[in-house]
């Protein structure tokens, strides 16, 4: 049994604990805002908050968010994730949209840790977060008016 | 593929509008019949809250149909953006064909081209609806009806109405046959940017793709395929596999074998347990260095001509004779959601779930395999997480093996198959490997007296069921951007060779021109310089004075770039052009060399694709397509290994384009008033030339074969 809490509901859940958390957010929570795209933490389309820290639930195994926790695309919500996704919404960011959730993700974490990145620091934070379709000039353009707007 | 929009194709979508309740289908006056919200048989519905939703025929899978069309309904219809929503046609060949294929399908970046006049005939038609309808409840003429912004209003006597309220009055109005559209001067919304219909829910995690799909019961299943091209299933043992908590079953199929779990992981488990014995009696057992070989023997060969002019033996007068061969390798198209797809079969009827490309194929084929009318198959097209042409598959292989998955099962119930990135980077279908060989002659002048380029590849669409299209000709989209070429270049012969192997191929955003824009813009960079001419210069040299829209383009590209050579304060420059899916776009690139390696700074892109009628996501189509190929030129190549096995397998050694790597853009829009055509696809086939032109400008480094990366490792 493993007890944890995702977007402030506490779960206790009888599971095989090698599970990836991507696999119990999506197939046992229906929580499917958190993408699959490599399974590997290579893309980072599975980007969630573990403990307030992005962390890639693919290679997460269910048995290490022993009473964490977890907060997922559908719920997160302060400044900085409402200044992203509002800059994300301004620029029309996504285009088929599968990474976007993680994308959201890092780039919330990234400016509460700094709340006025470079472009430097904008590589840093977001390089593990693929873009296929490569919208990667509206993410840097996007976490730049997320800092202005946080700014005031 | 040509856009032809033929009158036929509008009636027979336009006919069946929904205003409220449904319109029968035909012409003629219309009748109220039993509302059924869902029953998709048209392109409009317009709630009694005013909500506007537009069905659209053309998958979203990033490029922006969505938005697109909606916008030209809502332009014709003089509907508020903000009452507008989009929601994906189901499979349904009669209603949703893409006049451009004359079947329903995706891709060729046709969605805007062949929908252009259809949606807005089926806008004007609803409008003329909701007027007439008004016209008769105020008894006053309909000329003296006004309708914007979703308001329909009579200034003289002061009545006022919202579409929603009217639905059921012009529900009883006649259809009308060939509504007149607004010109060009009179659009509203038409060349304006205005929000994305599908970006909020790509934000907070509601967007619905197929893997997002959960039906009561549902067993979850991934499929052991050959690790060999063409090698099928010898024997299996299965106990180990069966022993995984929550795996159900084992099925062998015809593209493997197949194990069925209560949830994800378990079916994973399962299949890393199953232990398969594979016969590759018939299959691919080349190494691609192997195959290279092959292919660049049968291009030093000639293959058949595909197209000639003049004489080209007039080389060996050539002051100057340059040769090369290139090597391109397959590519996979890696969309960041793998593929899926979700099938319920209960009762002698199958639902399906998922981003079907070419619904065309995909249901006759889920029919064909279950043994039950096509009528009895219906298919919800999804949302899907990319596709750069992986999804739309004339063989409808993913579609067939959901629909084996379900008959193997032995009973009625829920499937969702999915394939993890290493199936999918492992599975084929990928842009064909491709061998250009070339030879130009220059006079003492100068001048490009002789061009000779052979093309070796496999065909995508012979062998498939697409070959019909080809009417026994050669596969254009092989060599497509190698001929047609505007250039002046004397005499030209360009040939095909026609390479086989078990490996699937197909067609990867932008198609043939993937390879032939790279091959052909690189190689005439060479050819001029070793003329003496300056890269842009020497391009509207070679066009003929009424290229206006090639011209218009580099002109463009060379004007925002501030063009002043190939070299300017340590960096180098490179331009490329290419004309693709009837869309013009011309690219220069800035690269920096950090120490030794190629780093693109920046990009200018001029495109012109007609009437731009969403300027943002025209950008955006460049911007994406430019990172998409500056992935692959960069890093990306499948390999065979010795044996054939494919030796690249996620996303650690099939590496894309990161943030890091992504080059500052602007995009020029060159005004037009032609019809318009697309931009999924054209913003892809210049950068990785102009990037290579630039790169050689700087460094000296000749770039023949891709990826660069690869090259220099």
């Amino acid at each position: 049994m493993t007890t944890f809490r995702v977007n402030g509901r506490d779960h206790d859940l009888d599971i095989d604990p090698d599970t990836p958390l991507l696999w119990v957010l999506r197939d046992e929570l229906r929580l499917t805002g958190t993408k699959f795209g490599c399974g590997i933490a290579q893309c980072g389309a599975c980007t969630v908050m573990l403990d307030g820290m992005p962390r890639r639930s693919c290679v997460t195994p269910i048995s290490m968010v022993e009473g964490s926790e977890i907060v997922t695309i559908e719920a997160i919500e302060g400044p900085e994730a409402d200044a992203v996704r509002a800059a994300w919404t301004a620029i029309d960011v996504p285009q088929c949209g599968w990474c976007q959730s993680g994308q959201i993700m890092s780039a919330t974490a990234l400016l509460q840790a700094i709340p006025k990145p470079t472009d430097g620091d904008i590589n840093d934070a977001m390089a593990g977060n693929v873009c296929r379709c490569a919208t990667y000039v509206r993410i840097r353009q996007a976490i730049h008016d997320a800092a202005k707007t946080l700014e005031g | 593929m040509g856009v032809i929009t033929t009158r036929r194709g509008f009636l027979a979508g336009s006919a069946g509008l929904t205003l409220g309740l449904m319109l029968p289908l035909g012409r003629g006056r219309a009748q109220m019949t039993v509302a059924r919200p869902f029953a998709p048989n048209a392109f409009i519905r317009i709630g009694t809250d005013d909500i506007v939703t537009v069905l659209i025929k053309h998958i979203e899978m990033g490029q922006g149909p969505y938005t697109g069309l909606a916008t030209l309904v809502a332009e014709e219809l003089d509907a508020d953006w903000s009452q507008m929503r989009a929601e994906g046609a189901p499979a349904n060949d009669q209603l949703y064909a893409n006049l451009a294929f004359g079947l329903q399908g995706t891709g060729g970046s046709t969605a805007m081209a062949n929908s252009f006049m259809q949606m807005r005939k089926a806008g004007a038609a609803c409008r003329a609806m909701l007027v007439a309808a008004a016209a008769r409840e105020w008894g006053v003429p309909a000329a003296e009806i006004s309708v914007a912004a979703g308001a329909v209003s009579h200034a003289a006597s002061g009545h006022k109405s919202g579409f929603g309220a009217l639905t059921a009055a012009a529900a009883k109005e006649p259809v009308p046959d060939d509504p007149p559209v607004k010109t060009a001067d009179q659009f509203v919304l038409i060349g304006k940017d205005r929000p994305k219909l599908d970006t909020v829910g790509k934000t907070n995690g509601t967007a619905q793709f197929t893997l997002d799909v959960y039906r009561d019961g549902m067993l979850t299943v991934v499929v052991a395929h050959p690790p060999k091209f063409g090698a099928k299933v010898a024997s299996f043992d299965d106990k180990a596999a069966l022993a995984v908590k929550g795996v159900e079953m084992v099925r062998q199929i015809g593209s493997g074998v197949a194990v069925y779990a209560t949830n994800t992981f378990a079916a994973l488990k399962g299949r890393d347990a199953l232990v398969v014995k594979w016969d590759d009696t018939a299959a691919e057992t080349r190494s691609s260095a192997q195959m290279f070989d092959a292919f660049a023997k049968a291009a030093a060969e000639g293959g058949v001509t595909v197209e000639e002019k003049g004489d080209v033996s007039v080389m060996s007068g050539a002051a100057k004779v340059l040769e090369a061969e290139y090597r391109f390798p397959y590519l996979a198209h890696a969309p960041m959601e793998p593929l899926d797809a979700v099938i319920e079969v209960r009762g002698g009827k199958a639902e399906m779930w998922f981003g079907s490309q070419f619904p065309t194929f995909d249901r006759p084929t889920v029919a064909a395999v279950l043994g039950i009318p096509v009528e009895d198959v219906s298919i919800n097209v999804l949302l899907a997480g990319g596709s750069f042409g992986r999804r739309a598959q004339g063989s409808a292989h993913l579609a067939s093996e959901a629909a084996e998955i379900a008959k193997a099962a032995g009973r009625d119930g829920a499937f969702k198959l999915v394939w993890t990135r290493e199936d999918d980077v492992k599975g084929g279908y990928y842009r064909p490997m491709t061998v250009h060989r070339f030879r130009a002659g220059i006079d003492a002048e100068g001048k490009i007296i002789a061009w000779e380029n052979t093309v070796a590849n496999q065909s995508i669409m012979m062998g498939t069921p697409l070959e019909a299209m080809l009417q026994g000709g050669p596969d254009n989209s092989s060599f497509e951007g190698s001929t047609g070429l505007p250039y002046q270049f004397g005499a030209r012969r360009i040939g095909w060779a026609r390479m086989e192997s078990p490996v699937s191929v197909l067609w990867w955003r932008s198609v043939g021109h993937t390879h032939t824009a790279y091959a052909v813009e690189t190689f005439l960079d060479e050819v001029l310089e070793a003329a003496g001419k300056d890269p842009v210069q020497g391009r509207l040299e070679l066009l003929p004075a009424d290229a206006l829209r090639e011209r218009g383009v580099i002109e463009k590209v060379a004007e925002i770039s501030g063009w002043t050579g190939p070299v300017r304060d340590g960096k180098g420059y490179g331009i490329a052009w290419a004309k693709s899916f009837n869309t013009y776009v011309a690219q220069v690139v800035e690269v920096e060399n950090q120490a030794g390696i190629p780093k693109v700074t920046r990009v200018w892109c001029a495109v012109d694709c007609g009437i731009a009628v969403n300027p943002n996501i025209i950008r955006a189509q460049m911007e994406g397509g430019i990172g998409y190929a500056l992935g692959t030129v960069l890093h990306s190549r499948i390999t065979l290994g010795e044996g054939g096995e494919v030796e690249q397998s996620n996303f650690d050694d099939y590496p894309m384009l990161r943030i890091s790597e992504m080059p500052a853009v602007e995009v020029a829009i060159i005004a037009s008033e032609a019809d318009p055509t697309g931009v999924g696809e054209p913003g892809v086939p210049p950068l990785g030339p102009a990037m290579a032109n630039a790169w050689r400008a700087l460094s000296g480094q000749i770039q023949h074969y891709l990826p660069i990366g690869g090259a220099m490792s």
